[in-house]
């Protein structure tokens, strides 16, 4: 069966019971057993629900592994990931990891006695030499955020697997719909199913999906001991939301693509980070690991100034400005005063991270709708003086 | 930042379907500034103090008092619906059958006459006949799309005139244009069951019809997982509909109302699937040769195609055919060889789903009665979801090669 059709059904069986096309939202926290000693499929909540069992079916489906866990939310995810290592390994991770990650890297994990260290996964050569003989997980991003840099998901399964150690891919804004790195030689892949899995600004959420049957029990061995769990209801509309997830990827994927080709010839912007533009750096390897567009992320930075661009933020009517992505919303952010305000700006600016950029999460609404609606907006930098005037 | 108005602006620009699925009838800054709407339980409203309460009663202050008569959630999903719809109002129900009835229930009276066009869903048809038939309400059926016959009987008491378009399950289409003239004519109201057009595929409003109703347990939730009704309309035409139903009761809850408005988020994504699924199917089947034939309003060969392609956008996902030289046991078989459909009746969410009428809907019908509504032993209804298409053919040609 193709990606769509298994979206809807794999893991969406009938329910044996009544028949119900959808099967019944299980909130029970306990079961009953057999007997004594004997145990059912399924026991108490957090080892296992019928609701979360469902999600985690279908997700193994689409990322093509043997096994998937949903977690609480993303971060929960990427936790349970580090709870594999042990004091004395070392992590490496890419630079352009969500802030999040990093956070929980360098502020959590590395408390247990584990190294981390950060080098762009972009430029191989460097990658590769920072794998260290303790490096026992790699852990990276495709397309990264918000600079939407584009990762050799392949070549880094070569180099982590080279090394003894695992490859984890963060595939958020990806989505398995574009992107299945375990077929790329990756080990773990983990969403924030908050984002396009969810795809409706309404489930916290996380999952990791695994290729090898020994591993996805080490990981169900942590998630079970520590219980991030993700609850039914949550369970219900992710799946819920996963059986459009192809349709509205695709879609909004190529209004994205629309938006960046009218903002590359605006000379309102000064440039469109796209990877869907022939221009963009990592525009090749997008082409060959990503199936058919390249995502519904996108970046521009505006010829103006700090202030510019938070106006052109602030003044848009249907892209909402809010952090988050991959919701049938269009949202809009300025990273330099929202998701990487907690950067000093000589770092951030170091990590390419400039004043005048806009990020934009591109959601359903129709290409003309949110081209007037950002054109609108954009009348700010003229007035502001941008380049074309200088 | 102040709260921007609602979309649709009257103000702002003209916005397209999608647009409005996602954003129509939403407050641009929400309750704790959250991006989706919240669910609102409450079963009572309460106010700060009496004269709080006297002032609402004698001043008509738009809040909330009671769920029965409107809650915060459904009063988005009816704004949502009224945009897609280009309607004034919307009022949402537990059911499609609560939204008819309610509606029939407000809009007649003892010893007023309805007109029907007989190919319908059958239980409208039976509360037409049966329920009202009770309280001094009179039907008349005329066959699908007979205008003169409709025409013949509208008399001094006839109130309303009823029709599905497409109907269920031949499919045919009704000349809105034509419809809406005869009621304006007469002085007679219309009401459209758009069910399975969508305002995706037909805005019956915009040809003059007087009330559109929608079962949006189908396409609008759209996911086989909520049961719900609407009508939709000028808000005049509204008034003593939405009255009734603060004493009837007929409420959709809460819960199933906001499945329904984020089924509504994909809702353009998803016709467009079940359009391009059913057009495709049905060409497949057509030239199938265990197939005699197929009634699908997007094929030439449709008796309404020309009026189909005049007034819809697209032709839905629901496809009826007839398998060839076959009986009720061999047309089973058919049905139990399919793989990605599951058995069952429904229609319009994202999961196909087939049937043979005879066994569903009209078991309890002679044979002598669902021949006069032609329903036929080899009679198959598949309501094509929004899976993959060569996956779909691929089952259906293995079920009927078989
Ligand atoms: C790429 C990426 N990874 C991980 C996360 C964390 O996920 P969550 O917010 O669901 O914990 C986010 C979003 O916040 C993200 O954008
Ligand atoms: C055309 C049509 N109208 C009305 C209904 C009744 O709607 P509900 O099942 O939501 O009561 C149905 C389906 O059952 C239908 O197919």
């Amino acid at each position: 069966m193709k990606f769509r059709t298994r979206a809807i059904h794999v893991g969406n069986e009938r329910d044996p019971l009544t028949g119900a096309v959808v099967r019944p939202i299980h909130l029970a926290t306990t079961y009953v057993q057999p007997g004594a000693g004997e145990w059912g499929e399924f026991d108490y909540s957090r080892s296992g629900n019928p609701t979360r069992k469902a999600l985690e079916t279908t997700l193994a489906s689409l990322e093509s592994g043997c096994g998937a866990l949903a977690y609480a939310s993303g971060m929960a995810a990427i936790h349970g990931v580090t709870m594999l290592l042990s004091a004395g390994d070392h992590v490496l991770a890419g630079t352009d990891v969500y802030g999040g990650t990093y956070r929980l890297l360098h502020k959590v994990v590395n408390r247990a006695g584990i190294d981390v260290s950060l080098a762009p996964a972009t430029d191989l050569d460097a990658f590769e030499a920072a794998i260290r003989p303790e490096t026992r997980l790699v852990w990276i991003e495709s397309p990264g955020n918000p600079l939407l840099s584009i990762t050799d998901i392949a070549a880094c399964a070569e180099i982590a697997h080279r090394h003894g150690a695992l490859l984890g891919v963060d595939n958020t804004f990806a989505t398995p719909v574009l992107t299945r790195p375990l077929e790329l030689g990756a080990d773990i892949v983990m969403h924030s199913a908050t984002k396009y899995l969810g795809g409706h600004s309404d489930v916290l959420g996380g999952a990791l999906v695994v290729r090898d049957k020994e591993l996805y029990d080490r990981l169900y061995f942590l998630q079970n001991a520590t219980g991030a769990v993700l609850a039914p209801l949550e369970s219900f509309l992710c799946s819920r939301g996963i059986k459009t997830l192809e349709l509205r990827v695709r879609e909004q994927c190529r209004t994205a693509q629309r938006l960046a080709e009218w903002l590359d010839g605006d000379d309102r912007i000064a440039r469109v980070l796209y990877p869907g533009l022939p221009d963009h750096p990592g525009h090749a390897i997008a082409a060959r690991q990503m199936d058919g567009a390249f995502g519904a992320m996108l970046s521009f930075e505006v010829a103006g100034d700090f202030a510019a661009a938070k106006r052109v933020a602030e003044s848009t009517k249907l892209f909402q400005l809010a952090v988050s992505l991959g919701a049938v919303e269009s949202l809009i952010e300025q990273p330099a005063s929202m998701s990487h305000a907690s950067y000093d700006r000589d770092a951030r600016l170091a990590h390419g991270i400039r004043d005048g950029l806009i990020r934009l999460s591109v959601g359903l609404e129709d290409f003309e709708d949110l081209q007037g609606d950002l054109d609108q907006a954009l009348a700010w930098i003229s007035q502001a003086g941008g380049r074309h005037l200088a | 930042m102040t709260n921007r108005p609602r979309l649709p602006d009257p103000n702002g620009p003209e916005l397209a379907d999608s647009t409005l699925a996602v954003h129509a009838g939403e407050d641009r800054l929400k309750v704790g500034n959250a991006m989706t709407d919240a669910i609102f339980c409450s079963a009572t409203y309460t106010f700060p103090d009496t004269q709080a309460a006297i002032d609402y009663a004698t001043l008509k202050l738009p809040r909330e008092e009671y769920g029965r008569y409107g809650n915060p959630t459904e009063r988005v999903a009816e704004r949502k619906l009224a945009a897609l719809e280009g309607g004034e109002g919307a009022i949402l129900y537990s059911t499609g059958m609560a939204a008819i009835s309610s509606l029939l229930m407000a809009t007649l009276q003892s010893g007023d006459e309805v007109v029907l066009f007989d190919e319908c869903y059958h239980r409208t048809r039976e509360l037409c006949k049966k329920h009202l038939g009770k309280f001094g309400v009179v039907t008349h059926q005329v066959p699908a799309c007979d205008y003169e016959r409709m025409e013949a009987a509208i008399n001094e008491r006839t109130r309303l005139l009823i029709s599905e378009s497409p109907t269920n399950p031949h499919l045919s289409v009704v000349d809105l244009e034509r419809f809406a003239s005869l009621g304006k004519k007469h002085q007679v109201a219309t009401m459209i069951d758009a069910t399975l057009a969508t305002p995706y595929n037909v805005k019956p409003l915009s040809y003059g019809i007087d009330y559109v109703v929608h079962s949006c347990t189908k396409y609008l939730g759209g996911h086989n997982d909520l049961l719900g009704g609407a009508v939709i309309g000028s808000e005049q035409a509204l008034e003593p509909v939405r009255a009734l139903r603060g004493a009837t009761g007929m409420c959709i809850g809460p819960h199933e109302v906001y499945l329904l408005l984020r089924g509504i988020k994909t809702f353009e994504l998803r016709m467009l699937r079940h359009n391009e699924n059913g057009l495709r199917v049905a060409r497949f089947l057509e030239g199938h040769p265990r197939v005699e034939k197929v009634y699908y309003p997007g094929l030439e060969s449709h008796r309404d195609h020309e009026v189909a392609k005049r007034t819809m956008r697209g032709y839905g996902g629901l496809i009826t055919f007839l398998v060839k030289d076959a009986d009720h046991v061999q047309t089973a078989a058919v049905v139990d060889a399919t793989t990605i459909p599951r058995i069952g009746p429904s229609l319009g969410g994202v999961e196909s789903l087939i049937e043979q009428p005879i066994v569903m809907s009209y078991h309890s019908f002679t044979k002598e009665q669902r021949e006069a509504v032609g329903i036929r032993d080899n009679m198959i209804r598949l309501a094509c979801g929004i899976e993959n298409p060569e996956d779909l053919i691929a089952d259906l040609k293995q079920a009927l090669e078989r």
